[in-house]
């Protein structure tokens, strides 16, 4: 009962959203901002497979110094759009600066001060740990190969892999082996770490960790570009939010920004859910819903109290009663239009 | 801790660094040992074989078991001819398709080019680590054969193909020209091989692939109604490596195998790096 009553406001509040797609261009860098002030910058970057729309026209904009929460659907062009910000696919349309620098054009020189976690770890099975980081540090021609078997070693132990260092890549656990992967990202002090989806496959205590050691490197003066799908991890850490939903950005703001225009709705729980969705009407309220034991509205500029009185005053039985703006999971339903499914 | 001794980012250091890593991770593999250990087998057996029962004829290319009795130089000789149609081609292959297709096939393409090394660079690292793989074969074989001959039927001159007889140094010098110029044969397959290397996720596939350019450049070549084909054919003058052993040197074959493997080289790199700088990287 109570889902259906979900998904119908999610697929109205949806339709909606599509009409008010504007609004998320709004933060987009336009030609007034100075160059610098971003440390990811797109215009209109596309990728097209064959007939498929990976990534359609999005305006990414990660202010320096910001913890940018990328969320979406699985399958709704994340990666991709990774992909396409750090060289390794070639974009259909548009372009893309890393702090401040165009890319591709600049790759080698703004890639080392990049780190980069790319659709989930990868390493060769029968090196260990440390091999493993010391052949990527090899790659690096800015990295001082004097101090690379400390950077590798201060790395491993950041992530907690100092003990498994000499174990065999192919003996880790799905948890160690993303850990590994982190550890790669922080050879070298970066400005800008792009993080797919850090803490899949963490137990509790790794995910603590790691967002932990996010929190960190961003207070270290990092700008983190943080793609996921758990609101969770994007209320604990995020600055900034953007949703990508179908291959576009369909909202891009600062977290608090988005929250603020999130509507306190009060929230009755009660026997007699249609008489109190009366009084609620009654009262000025608007976008009233009833559901099995509760109604629901949008309290707009009635007072909280006012409410409770007149309820008790016309003797409709009060057994809770809250004010709260949706859930972050509400605001993303009603952007994608959709639970977090996967995107078709 | 990290700030004060941070590179200045966009350094550039010539280093071996990425090629040593590169090697390491070819001779580190126990795969590979056991690759080089069959390759090292043959020279074995053909040693003691000829030992317990001294032989008559047989084989394509020079003949050089008969030989083997009179100096030991020439198990390395003959277990070269042996091993040149397949055996070494198959490792050969397995390590060139190994280098883009293999990192592809294990996502650590994408970290490496994230770090970043650059394609046309990590062309250049694999291409060269290919080369220092197909020499150190050949010279594998040749040493094992060498080492084992000498043991057991003794050094001295050697007589080459022409009837002539050399001093054992002059020969030993003949016996390395052999494995330079099979060296080069292999490279040029190796080139193949790293453009086969760039077009799929799957060093199997390619491995399969560059096996049968080989066998395939090898069939083309006994067939005498294309003629016409055979100077371009990558195998054709494999074997003229038995000119070397002639005196004086026959060099005609020699340079036209030369020229045909530098060729081949030349196109199938520069297909490769065209393939790779443009190709997306989505595994």
């Amino acid at each position: 009962m109570t889902a259906v009553s979900e998904s119908g406001a999610a697929s109205e509040s949806g339709a909606a959203s599509e009409s008010s797609q504007p609004a998320a261009s709004q933060t987009a860098p336009g030609p007034g901002h100075p160059a610098g002030s971003w440390a990811v910058e797109s215009t209109r970057l596309t990728k097209r497979f064959h007939r498929q729309v990976a990534v359609d026209s999005v305006d990414l904009a990660v202010p320096c110094g910001s913890i940018y929460g990328f969320l979406g659907p699985n399958g709704s062009g994340k990666t991709t759009t990774i992909r396409l910000l750090l060289g390794l696919i070639r974009p259909t349309a548009g372009t893309h600066r890393l702090l401040g620098q165009p890319m591709p054009a600049a790759a080698a020189r703004v890639l080392p001060r990049v780190g980069a976690l790319v659709d989930g770890p990868a390493f060769h099975p029968y090196l260990s740990g440390r091999a493993n980081l010391l052949r990527l540090d090899a790659g690096d021609r800015a990295a001082d190969p004097r101090t690379a078997h400390r950077r590798v070693d201060e790395a491993l132990d950041r992530v907690g892999l100092l003990t498994a260092a000499t174990k065999r890549y192919r003996a880790y656990s799905l948890g160690m082996r993303q850990r590994l992967a982190l550890a790669a990202t922080l050879l070298a002090p970066r400005e800008l770490l792009i993080l797919d989806e850090p803490t899949n496959g963490l137990d509790p205590q790794g995910t603590r960790e790691v967002r932990a050691l996010i929190k960190r490197l961003a207070a270290e003066g990092a700008t983190v570009l943080l793609s996921t799908h758990l609101l969770s991890e994007v209320e604990q850490l995020c600055t900034h939010v953007g949703v990508m939903h179908l291959g576009r950005l369909v909202a891009q703001a600062p977290l608090a920004e988005l929250r603020a225009g999130a509507v306190p709705r009060a929230h009755v729980d009660t026997d007699r859910p249609a008489a109190a969705a009366e009084v609620l009407r009654g009262l000025g309220l608007t976008d009233v819903r009833t559901h099995d034991a509760a109604a629901t509205g949008v309290l707009g500029s009635v007072a909280p109290e006012k409410v409770v009185a007149e309820l008790v005053h016309r003797g409709v039985a009060v057994r809770g009663f809250t004010v709260a703006a949706p859930e972050l999971e509400e605001l993303f339903v009603s952007l994608t239009g959709e639970g977090f499914d996967v995107s078709g | 801790m990290s700030a004060v001794d941070a590179p200045v980012a966009g350094t550039r250091r010539w280093s071996t660094r990425l090629l040593r890593s590169e090697l390491w991770l070819i001779f580190g593999r126990r795969r590979n040992w056991a690759g080089l250990a069959v390759l090292a087998a043959v020279p074995t057996l053909i040693a003691v074989a000829v030992k317990i029962s001294p032989p008559g004829g047989g084989g394509g290319g020079p003949n050089f078991f008969a030989s083997i009795t009179s100096n030991g130089l020439f198990v390395a000789l003959a277990a070269l001819t042996v091993e040149l149609p397949l055996f070494l081609p198959l490792a050969v292959a397995a390590i060139a398709a190994d280098t883009i297709a293999g990192e592809a096939n294990l996502g650590t393409l994408r970290y490496q080019l994230t770090v970043p090394v650059g394609r046309t660079r990590m062309l250049g690292v694999k291409y060269a680590a290919i080369v220092i793989f197909a020499v150190a074969a050949t010279l594998l074989v040749a040493a094992v054969g060498a080492g084992l001959g000498l043991a057991l039927f003794g050094g001295g001159p050697v007589t080459l193909l022409s009837g002539l007889q050399v001093p054992f140094a002059s020969g030993l010098l003949r016996l390395l020209g052999v494995c330079a110029y099979i060296a080069c044969g292999l490279a040029a397959l190796g080139a193949v091989g790293l453009f086969v290397s760039t077009l799929t996720e799957q060093p199997i596939g390619g491995t399969v692939a560059i096996v049968i350019v080989n066998v395939a450049s090898f069939v083309l070549d006994t067939i005498p109604q294309l003629g016409w084909l055979h100077p371009y054919l990558l195998t054709h003058h494999w074997l003229d490596y038995g000119d070397l052993l002639r005196d004086p040197v026959e060099w005609s074959g020699i340079r036209q195998g030369a020229l045909v493997a530098a060729a081949y080289a030349l196109i199938f790199c520069s297909a490769a790096w065209a393939r790779f700088t443009t190709r997306d990287v989505s595994s």
